[in-house]
């Protein structure tokens, strides 16, 4: 075991497969020269040369396009975008092309491609760069999505999205490349749509994944102080969902709270909360609460920002509400 | 994944250009598969008249000279990938007819087990790469597959069709940059057939000389009349040897006109074009067009026409037959090919 950044892990998974497996190249803005708008591609032009790590144009419609065809014909890209929200403008390709050439190729052309970069709110950047694109990029047949929340699940997640023969999604977290974790040495590779329990408890279950696994740990540090025990439920992939993890644990518990970082409509959250209700219906004690970010686009005022974001209090209060324990 | 065998071709793949081969057998193969699309679009609006064919379809009818001249250049370890107006290209592919019918149909033998359709034809066996349906989404896909090629250091080409109304849209730019910038072996062929659905070029692109954007990307470009194959296959020749040898991409305008509506859901003719207008552009039908220049040569007469279109009409009839009778997709069909199993060599 190792202490190392989500960066490093990251950077990690990215040099191991590409030592592993020369169809697999890594392209983006700043990936190459810049050694990465996040540092994750650090080191990696060095050692695998500018065929292999390749700096696009500002482009994502188009390099998304690239990557895609060159994935048609045998190659294993890694499209990196700088943030998911500018993402938006590649949609085109990552939904009607990578997800579906398959099904509407009757099986002939699976796209091994990995889409991955950081998404969701930094600090401050306000609305046109503050977005969480989870749901979104789930609510797709032919995607797999996966939201490592840690530096181990970074590395085993983004290892397992390289390998896969399918289009995989892989939504990072600009607040999370500077956190640490204990990473396993060597061969690490985390199976997509595993979920893992990050924290075990027997009073309420929270569901959660991504960035806002830490908010949940935070969550359950303080309301150990108050001997509430809470599960905590990292889905580490949103599509497919882990949906025998989620009931075990509400099974257990007989409450929960899902905790996501994207918008209310048509959420995560929604999703999580319509598999408790049909695999747990008759095991609830309260009805399913939902922590997420409110319904407005992000404001830049450091005070509505906050007021704004999912955090560790109101995820207590939520946890408190589906135990009928007022403060 | 398995090779599809079954959909070996009917009518031969074009052979290469190396191949030894008298100017009679080549311009007979060009006019036989040109006349064998013909009539293969003419039974696709029958078919779809009586409600055989669902959806949308495009038809090729006023085109083939483009991509059948196009196609004929190629080696068979070459790309092709095109827009939802697929058919008669598949076919200059060498796709056999009654499994592009099957697909249209919407039948298990299609080529893309009918859950492709009209607009979506694909062939691994092909290399044909689909039909795509997303205007100018493909263009992209084509300069990945030139990529491809480059990285892994060989000398096959991409060859990528386009409406002319395409240009205008951000992906074409985006993609053609790219290409121009890393000197990518691609080749882009602009079907201008002058209509974007019912938008005349000049009414939605800010220069008609539509060539003339091969400039901003340091490519070099070429118009050709696209309604003379030999001429088409020409240009197209000179921008493959260029890619295959030097690696440079090429954009190509290709002048053309379909004799047709958009789609079958579209009228011939009405508001956005004249009868007089398609009626002169009728003239110079490309299958004409050959025809007259091989009888000036006396490469074919009145009865080898007959004879080929005799055979045009039953390849065409037997693909019908075919395609009625392929079974439905089964319903557990309907849950295949979302995902592919990662359980190959990948993950060990």
């Amino acid at each position: 075991m190792a202490l190392i950044t989500y960066r490093d892990a990251l950077n990690q998974a990215l040099r191991e497969e590409m030592q592993r497996d020369d169809r697999v190249f890594l392209m983006g803005e700043e990936v190459a020269v810049y050694q990465g708008a996040y540092k994750v591609s650090k080191g990696l032009l060095q050692e695998f040369g500018e065929m292999r790590v390749v700096d696009t144009p500002i482009t994502e419609l188009g390099f998304a396009g690239v990557g895609v065809g060159s994935a048609m014909v045998g190659l294993r890209p890694i499209v990196e975008f700088m943030t998911w929200n500018f993402a938006l403008l590649a949609l085109d390709q990552v939904i009607n092309a990578a997800a579906k050439m398959l099904y509407m190729s009757g099986g002939q052309y699976n796209i091994p491609i990995v889409f991955r970069g950081p998404n969701g709110a930094a600090l401050q950047l306000a609305a046109q760069h503050s977005q969480a694109w989870e749901s979104w990029l789930a609510h797709i047949p032919g995607l797999k999505v996966v939201t490592p929340g840690t530096p181990a699940d970074a590395k085993g997640l983004l290892k397992s999205a390289i390998r896969d023969d399918n289009p995989v999604v892989v939504l990072e977290g600009e607040m999370l490349y500077n956190t640490r974790g204990e990473v396993p040495d060597g061969e690490h590779v985390v199976p997509i749509g595993v979920a893992d329990l990050k924290r075990e408890g027997d009073h309420a279950t929270i569901v959660t994944s991504g960035k806002m696994v830490l908010v949940a740990m935070q969550a359950a540090d303080a309301l150990a102080k108050e001997d509430i025990r809470v599960d905590v439920v990292d889905l580490r992939t949103v599509r497919p969902m882990d949906v025998a993890a989620i009931a075990a644990s509400v099974k257990k518990t007989n409450r929960a709270v899902v905790l996501e970082e994207g918008w209310e409509l048509a959420g995560i959250g929604a999703q999580v909360v319509d598999y408790i209700q049909r695999e747990c219906f008759d095991d609830l004690d309260a009805p399913v609460l939902r922590v997420h970010q409110a319904d407005t686009p992000m404001p830049y005022a450091k005070n509505l920002e906050r007021a704004a974001k999912p955090d560790a209090a109101k995820t207590i209060a939520a946890v408190k509400r589906v135990m009928y324990r007022g403060d | 994944m398995a090779a599809r065998k079954r959909n070996a071709s009917v009518a031969e793949a074009p052979a290469p250009v190396e191949a030894v081969q008298s100017d009679r057998d080549l311009h007979t193969e060009l006019f036989t598969s040109m006349l064998l699309q013909r009539r293969f679009e003419e039974r696709c609006a029958e078919a779809y008249a009586v409600g055989k064919i669902g959806g949308f379809s495009h038809l090729y009818i006023g085109q083939e000279a483009t991509g059948t001249g196009a196609i004929s250049v190629l080696r068979d370890d070459d790309y092709v990938i095109t827009t939802y107006r697929d058919h008669g290209q598949a076919i200059a592919r060498g796709m056999a007819p009654k499994y592009v019918m099957a697909e249209l149909f919407g039948r298990i033998d299609g080529v893309s087990r009918g859950k492709g359709g009209s607009m979506h034809l694909f062939s691994r066996e092909h290399n044909f790469l689909g039909g795509h349906g997303i205007v100018a989404a493909n263009i992209p896909l084509a300069t990945g597959v030139a990529f491809a090629i480059k990285y892994r250091g060989g000398d096959q080409v991409c060859l990528c069709f386009f409406g002319e109304a395409a240009v205008n849209n951000g992906a074409f730019h985006e993609a053609l940059n790219m290409a121009g910038l890393w000197k990518l072996p691609v080749i882009y062929v602009i079907e201008n057939n002058r209509y974007g659905m019912g938008t005349a070029l000049e009414r939605a692109s800010a220069i008609n000389d539509i060539a003339e954007r091969a400039r901003a990307y340091d490519m070099p470009k070429a118009v050709v009349d696209g309604q003379d194959v030999l001429a088409v296959r020409q240009v197209v020749g000179e921008a493959v040897q260029r890619a295959r040898t030097e690696q440079v991409p090429t954009l190509i305008e290709s002048r053309t006109y379909r004799f047709m509506g958009h789609s079958m859901s579209d009228a011939v003719s009405g508001t956005y074009r004249t009868k007089d207008e398609l009626e002169q552009y009728r003239k110079r039908d490309p299958i004409t067009v050959l025809k007259d220049y091989m009888e000036a040569h006396g490469e074919i007469t009145e009865e080898d026409v007959a004879r080929y279109d005799a055979e045009a009409r039953q390849t065409c009839e037997d693909a019908w037959q075919f395609a009625d009778k392929s079974p439905e997709p089964p319903l557990e069909a309907l849950t295949e090919d979302v995902l592919v199993d990662t359980t190959t060599d990948t993950l060990t």
